[in-house]
């Protein structure tokens, strides 16, 4: 009877697994929205607006990828994570999409059974301080005091660094981003340390973020990138190739303002054409997304270099690496064949 | 078999036994089969791979290249310390106010009482933060930070005072030390057997104290003072040298012992007024004086019902020091819960060894408490 008892739970536990296993693109159509993961608030990438609603740079993603799959931006239920509670709530499925100033790493990548679909940001590990502090190169914080947001790359890079170049250090670590900066402004650090870009944003919350100052050092790689669960390369596609076609509407030059007015026309660049659907694109129908997906991203939501300008300027982050290859920075987009 | 009632009982307790096991069965069943829906699998290697990551306190060396388990360990050792330090400072002041609550002085007993009501109303977690603001937004910083004698510091990042360093010659001192306490021992149990006998009692107390305190002194000048002071001193950001106490034990610490003492001082009052008001009577009318009352006939009957909720409220507290990670103080739940299972990303693993430690520490202190109270217990005559 035990045994009976066991391998009907067990059968159960299967049948329980299989449905988690169903297609991701199902499950957001038939709830009508879009699950996605982001930060608990920072400046540029995921922070609440006048009105409270969610805004930046990672959110766009968001509305991109509901955009393409559910036809409208605005159809997205936003759940906040910690550095520390990002992956298990993606694991969980609490959401189709972890878009939240992730690094891609190996174990990241492997060990925790995840598929980074890309990089939208690429971005490296810096450091803080006040100008009163009189330092100028993070080789002369012998001794500080550190603030770190744990739960991130970030304290192994320090970890790293400051033992490879024989510095002392005195690491304060905390949970969010917002902690962090009362802590640092208190004083309790010298120091604060998380990527630059999140360094730029957390600046120019500030008063006077003229008294600041993030040294020339970028310790690390950080490469950062929306994030999808293993296991359902239909969904890792489709968020990948939405990535990849508003950076590719950079590159031909279609923009919010005109991509309806092109994507009426025959363009002489057949890649803008298939793109948005007025030739057909080869596959698309095994992404189970309608020919005009581009055009809902690009018009709802804008191109790479709309959003980046949109939310990144303002905290005078500069496009560096994060211009396309033909501006000199990283961002190469395959071909839309 | 039904009808007897002997056999009922067993039948009923196996059914429910079956049942457990079953909802347990269930429950590893059912982990098991979603982490390999996950891709996941439970494996506990990542304790033994480098953790990377600094700690800035340790009581055992440390250095960010060794393992998860160590740095688990350190955690651990940290939880323990914040543990000491709040239950003594609960005790004391719990048992203080607890008698105050109690005095006939309306003043002190009332500010005992508002204390009480206080503190116990508002949750561990602000105490925690308030401390915290406190010291890290109303001390200065290092380099204006308040000297006393420019050997003892405060300041934002923490109590620095003078560490002392033994050097050649110590020995004596701890020679004498234990010499002291030898003797010491062996004058109560000489007082005590004189005091059965004929009555007579001596100033035990004193003359142990000063056993104790003035040979090592005696044998520390007779031995060329063999102590250095290694005295903190501003290099760079920060002092360096000296012993510290960072910010987040010292307001840990004050927010678990200055809220604990709250509930224990209640505890205390309960266990005095359990005792029949004959009791003191009587004691007065012998002639003791107020303090021997208390000592010697009032406190050592309560202990009887004070010992098993203060246990409890040893327990929560160490439980408590877990939102050590709300203001960044590195305990276990920071470290191996926190740190470690971020950077390998083993959830179900790190949790598993936390509440297991949790679990043990807890019933090690129930152990503990258990023991002392089977030893003040009322003895059957």
């Amino acid at each position: 009877m035990k045994t009976k008892m066991l391998l009907a739970v067990v059968t159960a536990g299967v049948m329980f697994a299989g449905s988690v296993l169903a297609s991701t693109l199902d499950d957001v159509r038939a709830r009508g929205k879009l699950n996605c993961i982001i930060n608990t608030g920072l400046a540029g990438f995921a922070a609440p607006d006048d009105k409270g609603n969610w805004t930046g740079f990672d959110v766009d993603f968001c509305k991109a990828v509901a955009a393409a799959t559910l036809g409208d931006a605005s159809k997205v239920n936003y759940t906040t994570a910690t550095g520390k509670t990002r992956f298990t709530k993606l694991a969980a499925g609490e959401g189709e999409i972890l878009s939240r100033n992730t690094t891609w790493t190996f174990s990241r990548d492997v060990d925790l059974s995840q598929t980074f679909i890309g990089v939208n940001y690429y971005d490296g590990q810096g450091f803080m301080v006040p100008k009163s502090l009189g330092v100028k190169s993070a080789k002369g914080l012998d001794g500080a005091s550190v603030c770190i947001q744990t739960g991130t790359t970030t304290e192994l890079n320090l970890a790293e660094y400051f033992k490879g170049n024989n510095i002392k250090y005195n690491p304060v670590p905390i949970e969010t981003n917002a902690e962090a900066q009362e802590l640092y402004k208190a004083g309790r650090c010298d120091v604060y340390t998380t990527d630059a870009s999140g360094l730029y944003a957390t600046m120019m919350s500030f008063d006077n973020p003229s008294d600041h100052m993030v040294l020339p050092e970028i310790v690390s790689k950080e490469p950062l990138g929306p994030v999808v669960r293993h296991g359902d390369d239909q969904w890792a596609d489709i968020v990948s190739w939405v990535l990849r076609a508003m950076m590719a509407a950079e590159e031909k030059g279609i923009t919010s303002k005109n991509v309806k007015e092109l994507a009426a026309k025959d363009n002489k660049d057949k890649e803008i054409n298939r793109l948005l659907g007025k030739d057909p694109l080869q596959g698309l129908s095994k992404l189970g997304l309608s020919a005009d997906w581009a055009v809902n991203v690009i018009s709802q939501v804008g191109n790479y270099q709309e959003s980046f300008e949109k939310h990144l300027f303002p905290l005078t982050i500069k496009r560096g690496m994060n211009a396309l290859y033909r501006d000199g920075g990283l961002h190469y987009i395959p071909p839309i064949k | 078999m039904w009808r007897n009632e002997k056999s009922r009982e067993i039948i009923v307790q196996i059914i429910v036994l079956f049942f457990l096991g079953w909802f347990i069965s269930w429950l590893v069943m059912n982990v098991n089969a979603n982490f390999e829906a996950l891709g996941k699998d439970i494996s506990f290697e990542f304790l033994f791979i480098p953790a990377g990551y600094d700690i800035n306190q340790y009581l055992i060396d440390y250095d960010s290249r060794d393992s998860h388990l160590r740095a688990g360990i350190v955690g651990l050792l940290n939880t323990g310390l914040v543990a000491f330090f709040g239950i003594i400072l609960a005790t004391v002041l719990g048992i203080a106010l607890g008698i105050i609550r109690l005095s006939k002085n309306w003043l002190a007993s009332k500010i005992a009482y508002w204390y009480v009501e206080f503190t116990r109303n508002v949750p561990i977690l602000l105490h925690i933060l308030l401390w915290h603001g406190i010291i890290i937004n109303t001390l200065p910083h290092p380099r204006k930070a308040i000297s006393f004698g420019d050997v003892t510091f405060l300041s934002n990042r923490g109590f620095y005072i003078p560490k002392p360093l033994a050097e050649s010659g110590i020995e004596l001192v701890y020679l004498f030390l234990v010499v002291a306490i030898i003797f010491s021992i062996l004058f109560s149990k000489y007082c005590k057997r004189k005091q059965d006998l004929t009555g007579i009692q001596y100033p035990v107390f004193w003359i142990n104290f000063s056993v104790i305190f003035f040979l090592p002194l005696i044998a520390f000048f007779l031995s060329g003072m063999p102590v250095s002071l290694e005295i903190p001193a501003l290099k760079g950001f920060n002092f360096r040298g000296g012993m510290h106490m960072s910010p987040e034990l010292a307001a840990l610490t004050f927010a678990l012992g200055i809220y604990t003492a709250a509930f224990i001082a209640e505890i205390v009052r309960a266990g005095i007024l359990a005792i029949d008001k004959g009791q003191r009577e009587a004691a007065e009318s012998i002639g003791l004086k107020p303090s021997k009352v208390m000592n010697l006939v009032i406190l050592p009957q309560a202990r009887r019902v004070i010992i098993p909720p203060l246990t409890s409220q040893y327990l929560n507290l160490t439980k408590n020091s877990s939102l050590a990670i709300a203001i960044g103080y590195m305990d276990l739940v920071a470290t191996l819960g926190g740190i470690s299972l971020n950077q390998t990303g083993r959830e179900m693993e790190t949790m598993l060894i936390v509440m297991l430690i949790y679990l043990s520490v807890s019933l090690s202190i129930s152990a503990l408490m258990n023991w002392y109270n089977s030893k003040v217990k009322l003895v059957g005559r």
